[in-house]
């Protein structure tokens, strides 16, 4: 057997490079993350003709080797590290046929560094419809290169590009120019000072601010007998390497494509004159938004019923078919309640991101990111806030990596400390067994009472975050320049298994994630509620049966009376009462409380945390939601969760910072322990101080 | 008077003649802003900001402020 070749895949954004990795790699991919930072690192496998093995990476989108972000970083140095196990044996840089010309920047720059590299034009289906023909021999002659046309639409040319990729051998790794001409004395005295190194290799080091290992800047310097240049001459010489970079391309392309305007039909305009309207851009906008959220709602409580029923059903199978004992019952009243509180979630997480999934395939959120610019400038955010501030309703961990490419510092430590107020998916759980506990049912011009409860929490929760933007930007001193560039790309159909593929992906990672976790809370809390110190725990049984000795109450309902003594003596009733106070005036009890505290680890812990109480010591086979609505106010007597305290519980959870996982992200993202603590104070207080007064005023 | 970026309207095209390099980050050439290039104003948010550009074949979106240093001539497209 052969060995595995390395094959990374490069690209501008926008031009199919996922849907390349995913026709190549099918299902035999995997998403995690570049050691010690957040980008996302996805990669797979893929078998190539004569038994041939590649392993192929998809490296973050990129318009040039010149860096600007953490995303682009990880490109250049993986292209420049020969140590590293992933250094490719080959480039594939991915282009788009209607952006070549832009595209080549960056295939010329990876030329230069001498590995073998491919050429790939996606979407070549859209050639004849775009008026466009190309020479492929006079290109590949010129560009020193093999191109492989291909339609990851219709499916077309993948076979080619595979076995290309097999004889990667027979690509030239010559450079297609000479970029060191900008600056002939230069780069003659750069190349006697290190006569062993790349020419643009050097050069890379020299103006990117990135981590290479052994030959970085400093090394570079202490050569004595090499001047190195200043800040300011560096970027004119990067500006002068950018049009001779294009001169080149410019007249390759002139003879190698030719463009025949008449023959394009322009889709693109047709679309961009609605979308983008002054009035029905904004219109559509909302129309779009409003949608997604009454689908959420309708299309997802079917199948959310049918897996609350199961795990119910599945409980009760556990404890009648396995033999009694503690693990028993830590199965059927710790770990698979609180799994279902995950499980049930998944319907409308994953409609969640399907929806997301669609604006960015579509090409339409650069449409909103226009649109929105101005207005969202008003309040400090650049209008590439409005993709974090979307995606944030999916989660904001990635809705806070996705920040990275706003240009303004300020902007984006705006955005990134203003994100978690957007309602998340943790906090679905939350709003809706608690909105199907305390809103009456009935429609409002069609729409639900309880869809639009869940419609003003999630505007309450990016009016927040917009109003929080203003005050920070205007209590924030920090300069920074403020710039803008975003690529408007083509309107796409989006591909089903794209969208598919990232649909499956992230509820996996969600589910998983949040799974762990939750799966730890609710064995450590059946253990917290089935023990507890002292007399009145242990000797429960007597204490209910002389207190109630002249009640007449049946086997059951003593039972039940045992049940709930013994869970308000054991560990975690003393805890939960400890703590009982100071929510009191929210309107919780002590069980409440502990699913509070609970969910400071992630939210969505609240309703497994609440259906691990609810169930320990309790017999009957029921759903969570109906547990929960036969909940006593131990106080007032009638039910624990009626309106007050319900929208006391909601508002909580809309402003209250419990994620610890988004702080680790905070501090990640901006590099110190500041802006997450004041993050966590700051919402949970405010949160506080909301749900009293809301509790306060409707009781 | 000289034109910049800033004062083309809707549907208007004109040739790039300038960029003064200190305003104008480098990822912006990259994608095409430069000097010899045409560019046409595709469409325009509320109050002419951002502004929607088609350079020489790249779409993108930029702020007014920025387009103001990039210079343009409007002479033989009117």
């Amino acid at each position: 057997m052969s060995k595995q070749i390395n094959v990374a895949l490069i690209g501008n954004p926008n031009t199919g490079k996922t849907s390349v990795f995913n026709a190549l790699t099918g299902l035999n991919q995997k998403v995690g993350n570049y050691p010690g930072i957040t980008v996302e690192k996805k990669e797979g496998i893929c078998k190539l003709p004569r038994g041939v093995k590649a392993h192929i990476i998809d490296l973050p989108g990129t318009y040039s080797l010149n860096a600007s972000s953490l995303d682009e970083n990880v490109v250049i140095e993986l292209l420049l590290n020969k140590n590293d196990k992933d250094f490719p044996d080959i480039a594939v840089v991915v282009s788009d046929v209607e952006n070549l010309k832009r595209n080549l920047l960056l295939f010329t720059q990876i030329k230069d560094l001498e590995i073998p590299t491919l050429l790939v034009i996606n979407m070549a289906d859209r050639m004849n419809y775009k008026g466009i023909s190309l020479d492929i021999d006079y290109l590949e002659e010129h560009l020193q290169t093999k191109i492989a046309l291909i339609s990851t639409r219709k499916n077309t040319g993948i076979d080619n590009l595979k076995s290309l990729i097999a004889n990667y051998k027979d690509i030239s790794i010559t450079p297609c120019l000479s970029a060191s001409e900008i600056d002939k004395e230069y780069f003659d005295n750069l190349r006697k000072a290190f006569p062993n190194q790349l020419l643009y290799k050097l050069w890379l080091v020299i103006t990117q601010d990135v981590n290479f290992g052994k030959t970085d800047r400093n090394e570079i310097d202490a050569v004595a007998d090499f001047k190195t240049k200043s800040k300011s001459d560096l970027k004119r010489l990067q500006q002068k390497e950018t049009i001779k970079r294009y001169q080149f391309i410019n007249n390759v392309l002139k003879i190698g494509q030719t463009i025949d305007a008449s023959q394009a039909k322009d889709l693109r305009s047709k679309f961009d004159r609605v979308l983008t309207h002054k009035v029905w851009g904004y219109v559509i906008f909302a129309i779009i938004l409003l949608t997604i959220f009454q689908a959420i709602y309708d299309w997802a409580e079917l199948p959310m019923d049918f897996i609350d029923n199961i795990f119910a059903s599945l409980s009760e199978w556990t404890k009648n078919a396995l033999p009694k004992g503690a693990f028993t019952s830590l199965l059927a009243e710790g770990i698979i309640p609180g799994l279902s509180g995950i499980v049930i979630f998944i319907p409308q997480i994953a409609f969640l991101f399907l929806f997301i999934a669609i604006l960015e395939e579509s090409g339409y959120m650069s449409r909103v990111v226009f649109l929105m610019d101005r207005i969202m400038r008003r309040f400090g955010l650049s209008g590439k806030s409005v993709v974090p501030l979307i995606s944030g309703t999916a989660c904001a961990i990635p809705a806070i990596m996705a920040t990275r490419n706003i240009e303004s510092w300020k902007e984006r430590l705006i955005t990134i400390l203003v994100t978690p107020f957007t309602t998340c998916s943790a906090r679905l759980p939350v709003y809706l067994i608690i909105i199907s506990l305390v809103i009456p049912q009935g429609r409002f011009i069609g729409l639900s009472y309880q869809a639009l409860t869940l419609m003003l929490l999630y505007l309450i929760g990016f009016g927040t975050a917009v109003f929080s933007a203003y005050l920070l930007n205007k209590i924030l001193k920090i300069k920074s320049k403020s710039f803008f560039v975003v690529e408007m790309p083509n309107y796409k159909l989006p591909l089903f298994k794209n969208v598919a593929l990232t649909v499956i992906e992230k509820t996996k990672s969600f589910v998983f994630g949040a799974g762990k976790i939750i799966l730890a809370i609710s064995i450590i809390l059946w253990f917290l509620a089935s023990y507890g110190p002292g007399e009145q725990f242990n000797n429960a049984e007597e204490i209910v049966k002389t207190e109630y000795s002249s009640d007449n109450l049946t086997e059951e309902e003593l039972q039940h009376k045992i049940a709930s003594h013994k869970l308000e003596h054991s560990f975690i009733g003393i805890t939960g009462r400890a703590i009982e106070p100071t929510i009191r005036p929210l309107g919780y009890d002590w069980k409440i409380g502990i699913a509070i505290v609970s969910s400071f680890a992630a939210r969505e812990v609240f309703v497994g945390t609440l259906a691990t109480i609810y169930s320990v010591g309790n017999d009957d086979e029921d759903t969570i939601k109906n547990r929960m609505a036969g909940e006593v106010n131990p106080i007032l007597g009638g039910p624990l969760f009626t309106f007050a305290s319900g929208i006391s519980l909601l508002l909580f959870y809309a402003f209250a910072m419990q994620c610890m996982s988004t702080l680790a992200i905070v501090k990640k993202e901006t590099n110190s322990w500041k802006w997450p603590i004041l993050q966590l104070v700051i919402m949970t207080a405010f949160a506080y101080i909301v749900a009293l007064i809301a509790f306060q005023f409707l009781k | 008077m000289q034109y910049t970026l800033a004062h083309l309207k809707r549907g208007e095209r004109a040739i790039i003649t300038d960029v003064s390099s200190n305003h104008i980050p480098l990822k912006l050439l990259e994608m095409g802003c430069l000097p010899g290039n045409i560019v046409e104003l595709v469409q325009v948010a509320p109050f002419q900001d951002p502004m929607y550009l088609n350079i020489n074949g790249s779409h993108l979106a930029i702020r007014k402020e920025t387009a103001s240093h990039i210079l343009i001539e409007k002479e033989n497209y009117e």
